[in-house]
């Protein structure tokens, strides 16, 4: 596949992003083959989604329809969401319980592994018809992906031959994920699901976007859990790819550093303060937020914790399917703190609706305008990690790694 | 009589009026975006949430709006005009098959239908959320109001985002 001859990346470099990459359909097209079903591991289950032997998750990575199931043994296989058979996506519910697959079309069955183990009338019906004699069920299993697990979460990749997962996240990436996955069992707390009107990059572009969130996030800034002048820093893995925006609770008063902010208003106060009941739970930080290429953001936003997982729909569109959780051994008090603070985030959070709406008028401000380019020059023109957030580091950082798989 | 025991000697139909009425006047503020009045049709104490029916039907707690509290309404009220940035929209709600279940230790359980439908100034107006009512409702200062109001919405895949109350 090639790009067309106007389709050039600008001179600058990842200091600028051409409008182009978030509306174009061939580009759409190799992102699904390089990115999405490329050598990546991509997020799609909490095994605590999965408890028991046969319960399964339908779930996507990029487009494309995959089905999560725990084996009689207990290990979790993923296999494509697609009867070998004519293509029929043989599973439609979210989560259930199997103790094989059936396409509903011809009855082909698999056992939890994706193996054919049944085809009715293979044999033909009073000795007419039938699969020809060399037809044989093993060549004709669901497609297997690649399978690895790590304290409860579940990647899946389309690649059979990448690194191990700990070395695809790298040390410091590992550091922060073990943070929150630190082997204590998870306890599902409910999803949302939101259809946001941009292109899936917007989205990491958001998370990755340290530089936003002081000025357009008013209620973020208000009760002071984030701000331009409290203690922050970004960090990334060694190819870029991936990313952590951290930061810790400061002092809360309007200095000459936050003039700039013309969000912050002054002695706002919640009605209900419970909302805003944080307690420290994780080492050093009360925020971070973690983006793991290619379809995952981990939200630690003081104790509220959750999964985003974006699911590409064309060019102009992707799924934002959230999953919020706490941990087992929580006591009533932190679950219900969690379920407090999910009033921040999600479809209709306190603070990221300003994002989905933001992201939908990027996509209406860059689609209509393919020849031009964003100014991506916070904090400079390269990307490293920074010791503050008045820095778009690590958007360059993605767009390094992204025109490197792309090639373009 | 006290206005709460005129409420439980009311016949089924009667009661329904009044209800019919309540639910008028509850959609009614919301269309026209006297958000302010909002939380009024709530007692003090009172649990507001807007439940994807999945997390609903399988127990999981997670509401996609929380509010345990009537300030936490006004939270909510003061989010939207002051905070939230978000694309000018109007909101109209239809309920309707509203549903008496009866009265239990001065609680009045409803249930109802609704559907929100969503205009973008540069779309056309679609279904944004669909869903039932689950209410309880008590007589305070002569007046029926919502001591509990569940949403639980069939459309699991949000619109981008809900920022106006259902």
């Amino acid at each position: 596949m090639s790009v067309s001859a106007h389709k050039e990346w600008p001179k600058e470099g990842i200091a600028r992003i051409p409008y182009w990459i978030y509306s174009d359909r061939d580009i759409y097209a190799r992102e699904q083959e390089l990115i999405f079903c490329g050598p990546s591991w991509s997020y799609v289950a909490l095994e605590a989604e999965l408890p028991h032997p046969g319960d399964f998750k339908r779930t996507c990575i990029g487009e494309k329809p995959v089905v999560v199931v725990r084996d009689k043994d207990g290990s979790i296989n993923v296999v494509e969401n697609r009867c070998a058979h004519r293509g029929v996506q043989f599973c439609q519910k979210h989560l259930g319980n199997v103790s094989e697959f059936m396409c509903p079309y011809h009855q082909w069955t698999y056992d939890l592994k994706g193996n054919l183990i049944g085809v009715p009338f293979r044999r033909g019906v009073k000795k007419q018809g039938g699969m020809p004699p060399e037809f044989d069920p093993k060549n004709h299993g669901l497609r297997k992906l690649n399978v690895a697990c790590r304290n409860g979460v579940v990647f899946a990749s389309f690649s059979a031959d990448l690194q191990a997962l700990e070395d695809y996240f790298g040390p410091s990436m590992l550091a922060l994920y073990d943070r929150v996955f630190d082997g204590r069992e998870l306890r599902v707390l409910g999803y949302s699901r939101q259809l946001i009107p941009a292109n899936w990059k917007l989205m990491f572009e958001n998370i990755k976007d340290p530089y936003h969130a002081s000025l357009l996030h008013v209620f973020l800034v208000s009760f002071g859990l984030f701000r331009a002048d409290q203690p922050s820093k970004v960090q990334m893995d060694k190819t870029g790819r991936h990313g952590g925006l951290i930061s810790w609770r400061g002092e809360q008063k309007k200095t000459e550093d936050n003039a700039d902010m013309k969000s912050l208003i002054d002695n706002f106060r919640l009605h209900d303060p419970a909302l805003l009941d944080p307690v420290r739970e994780f080492p050093e930080y009360t925020v971070v937020m973690t983006t793991l290429w290619p379809n995952l953001i981990i939200q630690q936003q003081s104790n509220t914790l959750a999964m985003r997982q974006l699911i590409t729909r064309g060019p102009g569109a992707f799924e934002l399917a959230w999953t919020f959780f706490g941990y087992t051994d929580d006591d009533d008090e932190m679950t219900q703190r969690r379920l407090r603070q999910a009033n921040l985030m999600g479809p209709s959070g306190f603070v990221s609706i300003d994002d989905s709406e933001v992201m939908k008028f990027s996509q209406q401000g860059v689609g209509p305008y393919p020849e031009s380019a964003a100014v991506m020059e916070m904090g400079g023109r390269d990307w490293k990690d920074e010791d503050h957030m008045v820095t778009e580091s690590v958007i360059r950082a993605f767009y390094d790694h992204y025109r490197h798989v792309m090639q373009i | 009589m006290s206005a709460a025991e005129r409420y439980l000697s009311l016949g089924a139909r009667d009661l329904r009026l009044e209800l019919e009425e309540l639910y008028a006047a509850y959609v009614g503020c919301l269309d026209e975006e006297r958000f302010e009045d909002w939380p009024e049709f709530f007692v003090e104490q009172c649990l507001y949430k807007i439940i994807p029916r999945e997390n609903f039907e399988r127990g999981l707690p997670l509401a996609t709006w929380l509010c345990e509290s009537k300030g936490y309404l006004i939270d909510r009220v003061v989010a939207i005009r002051k905070t939230a940035v978000y694309a000018p929209r109007y909101m109209r709600r239809m309920v309707s098959g509203i549903r008496v279940l009866g009265w239990k230790e001065g609680v009045l359980e409803v249930r109802a239908n609704y559907v929100a439908l969503e205009t973008l100034q540069d779309e056309l107006t679609r279904v944004f959320n669909t869903g039932q009512y689950r209410d309880r409702l008590v007589v305070e200062a002569g007046k029926l109001k919502f001591r509990e109001k569940l949403c639980i919405f069939d459309s699991l895949l949000i619109p981008n985002s809900l920022i106006y109350p259902l």
